[in-house]
């Protein structure tokens, strides 16, 4: 029990200090770093080029560098983002893969070009028609685009078994975070809602290979614990994140236990695991058309209101808690539909506004309070 | 059209165009809304009536109606941040009537995410409440200069399944010679657009680019119909008439300065953001419309007609805007800029800065920013635009003085 603590701890902390984790990640490996921009990064090809990917979710980073280029109404994490890589802080990087899922980032890519012409920029587009057979296709030009970008960086070919060990490398890491998010739900004691987040966000910042080796240990420990009885009611996060993390403070505050999450930065990255069938290309196209229920990617159906009553279930939850980030419009967008459905089924839900650099968390203090009450 | 202006013809092309779409919608055809860059060539074939959000949020916003949709929408948990046209039609799909006219619902929706990303969520959540199909012609965001193959390519497959989408949606066959046709057609309307819109170049320019707005409903509902292409025809050879004469845009007062205006109007603020520039001799000659609905391409080339919705400039890299623009200064010998900094739309927003700088650089004209919006009237402050219009008027004028000195 010791020893998985220990681990857990050790991961916590490595997702709490991602500068500190970065550098050490770099120096064991002997490799270098690619920087992922969200929602969805084709980690595998970095992966199989033999860099580091790193998720790049900006942070608690305030500054004024950005407002050069974007006015006070831009998110939080693309405004931190922007700070970052104008203060110098991803010089270390050997490449930035930008991605366009919504407006802002598409303005992201187009700045940055301009102001960081030092920085290897690689953006790319994700097709939004990628059920359809026409946007397999283009996600599979554009992941073989990336590919050809990723290999003149490492000044060689990748390999097509290389490419497969990585997307099968990521397959293992998702499962496994799978099994542990299932786990991690029957101990309310050990995974505070801050810790549960930053065991999770370690893996942006480690190789994937030696932190899906940690977390399988964790669930090794995990299996042989009893399920914990504490009071804690039951909650479902959705949303892009939910920091800043002492937001994540005021939910243990309130007794209140993150069952499970539907969040772009934690759940959705191993939410679905490429079929099997194709070559590694195919295989990660399929699993972009696979992945449903995310605002960053088309979906007529609007199926994440679904998603969250079937998690809602599976985890015995009382309660949604919808994680808003200011300024994210995909996000914006969806709210008033999940609103309507919870509404309907008579799950409880909350509507918390975030901003990664926000300072007084008064106002969601007093929130999550009377929320917390109403579920007693 | 015997002697009617092409002012008169655009009202009764407009009233036409609504009543149209709800005595179809009356006779159990089928009704689509759609984008304002959509490839509505596919829809006009099939005989489809569309008409289009943004247009009708833009009259709402312009007859000053705009606030009791925002409300109710607001009300309904839509973040006061979002795109007011889609505060503004997500309250109408359920309210159906405004003064300001009124649009059937809709049987379909066709969206094309070439002018923002911001349509899709838009659109998802009108299929999702009403229950109908929808289309998306996803447009790739060109971050290389050019369109390249791969987008055209995708583009252009996504214009056959959605032909496969529309015969299985209507029960009909599509028909390919009308395809030919309406693309024939679309294309002329768009070349008369941007022809009429060039004749601003003349000093002074016979256009009052105010007119741009008002004529812009009709080039995005119009553009695949004969009378539509008539129209612009019409409009093209009085504005040449009166360049012939020499008249400026108005009839009284004269023509002092030349700017364009980047965005979208302030449409619940029109008249007040029209009469602010008058007031100082400024005409608005240009803006980035007249090339957003140059849709050309040629006859029955679906690669042409990809690469043509691939093009409008907010899908374009930051080079290209910038490009763009300093090319407008110079073909319309422009004195200054105005970039409407519009709280709805951070597509144009968020590289505006940049390209404000660039262009300064490039061609030394001078320019405002100010903070404004396409139809939430709250987020427009006239003490502020008017100042900054202002700090224009001496800027242009210093500038107008030292190339006066220079050339002596």
């Amino acid at each position: 029990m010791n020893k998985i603590l220990q681990i857990i701890r050790q991961l916590e902390s490595a997702g709490e200090n991602p500068k500190e984790t970065i550098r050490k990640s770099m120096a064991q490996s002997g490799k270098k770093a690619i920087g992922c921009f969200p929602i969805y990064a084709p980690e595998e090809l970095v992966y199989s080029a033999g860099f580091l990917p790193i998720g790049m979710w900006g942070g608690p980073k305030n500054g004024t560098l950005s407002d050069r280029y974007l006015q006070t109404f831009c998110c939080s994490i693309m405004k931190a983002n922007t700070e970052l890589a104008l203060s110098g802080s991803y010089d270390m990087l050997s490449g930035i893969i930008l991605t366009a899922y919504c407006d802002t980032m598409k303005c992201i890519m187009e700045n940055w070009k301009m102001a960081l012409p030092h920085l290897r920029l690689i953006p790319m587009v994700y097709p939004q028609n990628r059920k359809a057979a026409s946007g397999v296709a283009f996600m599979e030009e554009e992941f073989t685009r990336v590919k050809a970008q990723l290999e003149e960086l490492r000044g060689g070919q990748i390999t097509e078994q290389e490419l497969t060990e990585a997307v099968d490398c990521y397959d293992d890491y998702r499962r496994t975070m799978q099994q542990f998010t299932k786990l991690a739900s029957r101990h309310p004691a050990i995974f505070t809602a801050r810790r549960r987040h930053a065991v999770i966000k370690a893996a942006s910042f480690m190789d994937k290979r030696v932190y899906t080796e940690k977390m399988k240990q964790i669930i090794c420990g995990l299996e042989k614990l009893e399920p914990e009885v504490t009071d804690h009611k039951r909650v479902i996060l959705t949303g892009l994140m939910a920091e800043p993390a002492e937001v994540l403070d005021l939910l243990e505050e309130n007794r209140l236990f993150v069952a499970a999450d539907d969040l772009a930065q934690e759940t959705r990255q191993f939410s679905v695991i490429a079929p099997k069938k194709g070559s590694a290309i195919e295989r990660m196209a399929q699993r972009i058309a696979m992945q449903d229920g995310c605002t960053f990617l088309y979906d007529a159906e609007k199926s994440r209101g679904i998603r969250l009553m079937e998690l809602k279930k599976q985890y015995n939850a009382d309660a949604i808690i919808f994680c808003q980030l200011k300024f994210c419009d995909p996000d914006e967008f969806d709210y008033p539909i999940i609103k309507k459905q919870m509404e309907a089924a008579e799950i409880p839900l909350l509507h918390i506004e975030l901003e990664q650099q926000m300072e007084s968390l008064g106002q969601i203090r007093t929130r999550l309070q009377g929320f917390a009450e109403i579920l007693e | 059209m015997d002697n009617k202006t092409s002012k008169q013809l655009l009202g009764e092309l407009l009233d036409r165009h609504y009543a149209g779409a709800m005595q179809a919608k009356q006779e159990g055809k089928l009704v689509a809304w759609a984008t304002s860059i959509s490839p509505q060539e596919l829809l006009t074939t099939m005989g489809i009536h569309t008409v289009y959000p943004e247009n009708h949020a833009a009259a709402i916003g312009a007859r000053k109606c705009a606030q009791e949709f925002i409300d109710y929408s607001e009300g309904h948990g839509y973040s006061s941040d979002i795109c007011s046209y889609a505060r503004v039609n997500l309250a109408y799909m359920d309210i159906l009537n405004s003064e300001a006219g009124n649009i059937p619902k809709p049987d379909l929706i066709v969206c094309c995410n070439n002018i923002c990303n911001t349509v899709i969520k838009w659109y998802e959540n009108i299929a999702k409440e009403l229950d109908i199909p929808m289309i998306l012609f996803d447009i790739p965001f060109n971050h290389e200069y050019e369109i390249s193959e791969q987008n055209t390519n995708y583009i252009k497959k996504q214009f056959l399944e959605a032909i496969l989408q529309l015969e299985q949606i209507t029960n009909q066959k599509f028909d390919y010679d009308k395809l030919t046709e309406v693309m024939k057609i679309s294309t002329e309307t768009s070349i008369w657009w941007k022809k009429a819109a060039l004749q601003a170049r003349a000093v002074p320019s016979p256009l009052n680019g105010f007119d741009l707005f008002n004529y812009m409903a009709t080039i995005v509902c119009a553009r695949g119909t004969k009378e539509g292409r008539d129209l612009f025809k019409l409009w093209y050879e009085e504005l040449g008439e009166k360049a012939k004469q020499g008249a400026g845009p108005w009839r009284e007062g004269q023509e002092l300065y030349r700017v364009m205006w980047d965005g979208i109007a302030c449409w619940p603020h029109l008249a007040d953001t029209y009469k602010v520039l008058k007031k100082y001799g400024i005409n608005m000659v240009t803006s980035t419309y007249p090339d957003s609905w140059y849709i050309v391409y040629d006859t029955d080339d679906l690669d042409g007609m990809a690469r043509a919705y691939s093009s409008n400039y907010v899908n374009r890299n930051l080079d290209f805007g910038v490009d763009n623009i300093t090319k407008l200064v110079e073909d319309y010998r422009l004195d200054g800029i105005i970039y409407h900094s519009n709280r709805s739309c951070k597509l144009m927003d968020f590289r505006q800065y940049e390209v404000q700088r660039r262009v300064e650089e490039r061609t030394g004209v001078p320019s405002v920013v100010f903070d404004g919006d396409q139809t939430d009237p709250r987020a427009f402050s006239l003490a502020q635009y008017e100042t900054r219009i202002q700090a224009l008027v001496e800027m242009m004028e210093a500038r107008k003085y030292r190339e006066a000195e220079d050339h002596e």
